[in-house]
């Protein structure tokens, strides 16, 4: 046993080789990315297991399902819209099922800190109906990425640990166990892998069956427990993950406080939350995310003789990150003496692209290469570069999901709109962008992708990438884009009106060209000089 | 014995160099803590806070409710603004006046650091200067650790332990403007 300083992110990658993880999977995403860069961290210590940054989520899920099916404890882990990429492998390995322990590792981000949307990953684990975990803390992050394995071995199921940006990006003393050996290499069984429909249905049955044994198993979960106020009848709560901490942050130190039943596990323990709402009259349930537990427990015609509160009731607000205040205001206790603001109107600071930063040189290049152009379109993708939305580059007109930007440049080409301009950092380009520019390839179809490669995976901290510098280049040219319409330029100053001359040139070519804008990150030629 | 800490600045300006050194002496102190912090975009020069919540007992929320704070501890004066109301009517703030100006509405000075003193209780220092003075200006977050230090419910040895921990696989040099970068700040506090 030992005390260590960990995120949570860090305490369910160490749970995880503490259970005899043999290999890890996963693509940079805020709040997620440091789940892996542990690992990373690790494993070159240890040389006792892989965990390597994969090009993209779904890679990720195949890479870990595969070391699942070789018998190994596998861990993949993402951010919450990682997991739509990779839906397809997660929604079948329910079906399949898992013969080495596979933990997902899903990190939602409420109040969209650094994401595009405040997806629940829970309404997922649901959707593939397998067992989820939800941490309130680190020490439970770290039990539960354990346990989760042995869980996954018993039932031969994949199982999903959920965290938030709270969480995730919390730091806290954990104390760790001794680490259990690896597993042995076992393949799993031809028949129940092929997803043939033949044993797609038989394994689906299987799935089926279980449902019933992983509520009873929720019940009896040790991370879930019931407080009854045999006096108070009238007002019980019902509270998930880092909403659990703010309820016993709000009633601490009081004489009396309320039934309250911690949830940590899913499906929902049902047993413990009939218990709950048979005690009391009016049940609050407090969850980060969306109203998951809220909406089951309500259903569409309520529950007789109760009354259910939570953010479907508009007892909590519906959107955004729950906080301490929130909480405290939602169970009636009042706000708390403070101090004033100032009352001086204080100018936001929003994050900007560093000084120096190559986008900011092509962004300016672009920009001049458009003026005057009526009805240009600049569509953008996600990374450093969709801050040349703020200003002073008021650059791009869209940013919507990883690889978007040339799929929807093509689409607005395609009715007519002209010119379409795609913008894409060299990361996104291999994670998804790679698909959409071989369809235009072969359609030649009017537009003029940018990519800007900075040679690094930079939003998220600098990880590698898999499509940089002269592969970055074949990899186009392989595609099958006109070798006179792949053009490279230098993000630099002095080479603006180059540049803008370039752009100029490519955007009034009638058909597909991709121009590379090259320059490392800035930050990451920092770390390499010191 | 609890103390609450909401740490702010700008990205980039070393906060979590700040959250780290505490982290670690609270563990050296055998306190339990929670710290949180914002990672991903907010940190490419936009405002960053972390949330340092410190006791022996039980730390249910990672967030500090408002009206908790102890202590603003800030490498940059509108950004110790940003978070007053979190602090406790008697609650203390520890300030850089140098100001970070990197978006074209930064507010006049004059009026941050007036209403930074209508504080219950603060202590603003000249972090540049003294951080120049220690031997690298990147050492202004330790300047103002070292003029919070004496308002810690931590011991001095033990931020001093880990701060040496922290700086001195970088070298001698960046060591010792450190540690002097602490001390200067906390005479600048009225610490000797």
């Amino acid at each position: 046993m030992s005390r260590q300083i960990l995120l949570g992110d860090e305490a369910v990658a160490l749970g995880a080789v503490h259970a005899g993880l043999s290999a890890a999977f996963s693509y940079p995403g805020t709040p997620a990315s440091e789940v892996l860069e542990y690992l990373i961290r690790l494993a070159g210590e240890t040389k006792e297991f892989t965990a390597v940054w994969s090009v993209n989520e779904k890679v990720a899920y195949e890479e870990a399902l595969g070391a699942s099916f070789a018998g190994k404890r596998a861990l993949v882990s993402f951010k919450h819209v990682g997991l739509n990429v990779a839906a397809d492998p997660f929604m079948n390995s329910a079906i399949t099922g898992a013969n080495g322990g596979l933990l997902v590792v899903s990190a939602d981000d409420p109040g969209m800190h650094s994401s595009q949307n405040e997806q629940d990953s829970r309404y997922y684990a649901q959707f593939a109906q397998i067992f989820g975990y939800e941490p309130s803390d680190h020490q439970e992050a770290y039990d539960m990425s354990r346990e989760a394995f042995d869980l996954s071995e018993r039932f031969g199921l994949p199982v999903m640990l959920r965290l938030v940006t709270r969480l995730s990006h919390s730091r806290s003393p954990v104390e760790t166990r001794d680490a259990r050996p690896q597993n042995e290499l076992k393949k799993g069984v031809a028949k129940d892998w092929i997803l043939l429909p033949v044993n797609a249905r038989r394994r689906f049955g299987l799935l089926l069956d279980v449902q019933a044994e992983l509520v009873r198993f929720s019940d009896e979960s040790r991370f879930n427990f019931l407080k009854l106020n045999e006096g108070d009848r009238a007002f019980g709560v019902i509270a998930s993950g880092i909403a659990y901490n703010y309820l016993r942050e709000a009633v601490a130190g009081e004489a009396s406080p309320p039934t309250f039943l911690k949830v940590s596990t899913y499906p929902l323990p049902e047993g413990l939350i009939r218990k709950l709402v048979s005690h009391v009259a009016t049940v609050l349930v407090l969850e980060d995310g969306y109203p998951f537990i809220e909406r089951q427990i309500k259903g569409l015609f309520g529950v007789p003789g109760k009354t259910v509160l939570g953010k479907l009731s508009g007892t909590l607000p519906a959107s955004g990150e729950l906080s301490p205040d929130i909480v405290r205001r939602a169970l009636g206790r009042g706000a708390l003496p403070a101090c004033e603001a100032s009352g001086l109107p204080l100018a936001g600071r929003p994050p900007q692209l560093c000084v120096g930063c190559p986008h900011a040189d092509t962004y300016r290049a672009l920009n001049k290469a458009l003026e005057g152009i009526p009805g240009s379109n600049v569509f953008s993708d996600i990374g450093c570069y969709t801050l040349g939305a703020l200003p002073p580059y008021s650059a791009i007109h869209s940013c919507v999901c990883m690889g978007a930007s040339i799929g929807m440049a093509r689409g607005a080409s395609d009715v007519g709109l002209h010119p379409a301009v795609s913008v894409i950092g060299d990361s996104t380009f291999a994670h998804s962008g790679i698909t959409p520019l071989l369809g235009a390839a072969v359609a030649d179809t009017d537009m003029t992708v940018i990519i800007l490669d900075n040679a690094t995976t930079a939003m998220t901290g600098g990880q590698p990438t898999y499509g940089t510098g002269e592969r970055l280049l074949r990899l186009i040219e392989g595609l099958g884009v006109a070798k006179e319409h792949i053009r490279t330029i230098e993000p630099l100053p002095k080479n603006h009106e180059k540049n803008v001359q370039i752009i100029r040139e490519e955007i009034g070519h009638r058909g597909l060209s991709v121009i590379v804008a090259a320059r490392e990150c800035v930050q990451e030629q920092r770390k390499k000089r010191s | 014995m609890k103390q609450d800490i909401i740490l702010a600045g700008v990205g980039g300006q070393g906060i979590l160099s700040i959250a780290y050194v505490i982290d670690n002496a609270a563990l050296a102190d055998g306190l339990f803590f929670k710290q949180a912090e914002v990672h991903g975009m907010a940190q490419r020069g936009g405002a960053v806070q972390s949330h340092m919540r410190l006791s022996d007992g039980t730390i249910w929320s990672d967030l500090i409710p408002k009206g908790e704070a102890d202590m603003i501890l800030s490498v940059e004066p509108l950004e110790a603004l940003r978070y007053l109301d979190c602090l406790r009517p008697d609650g203390i703030v520890v300030t850089s006046s140098t100001p970070f100006r990197n978006i074209p509405d930064y507010p006049d000075l004059g009026q941050v650091l007036e209403a930074l003193n209508k504080a219950p209780r603060s202590v603003v220092v000249d972090s540049e200067k003294l951080a120049k003075e220690a031997g690298t200006v990147k050492a202004q977050n330790i300047v103002l650790l070292g003029a919070a230090a004496a308002f810690l419910i931590l011991k001095e040895t033990s931020l001093l332990q880990t701060i040496d921990a922290l700086f001195r696989s970088r070298g001698m040099p960046v060591l010792e403007a450190n540690l002097k970068a602490f001390e200067l700040g906390k005479k600048a506090a009225g610490r000797p």
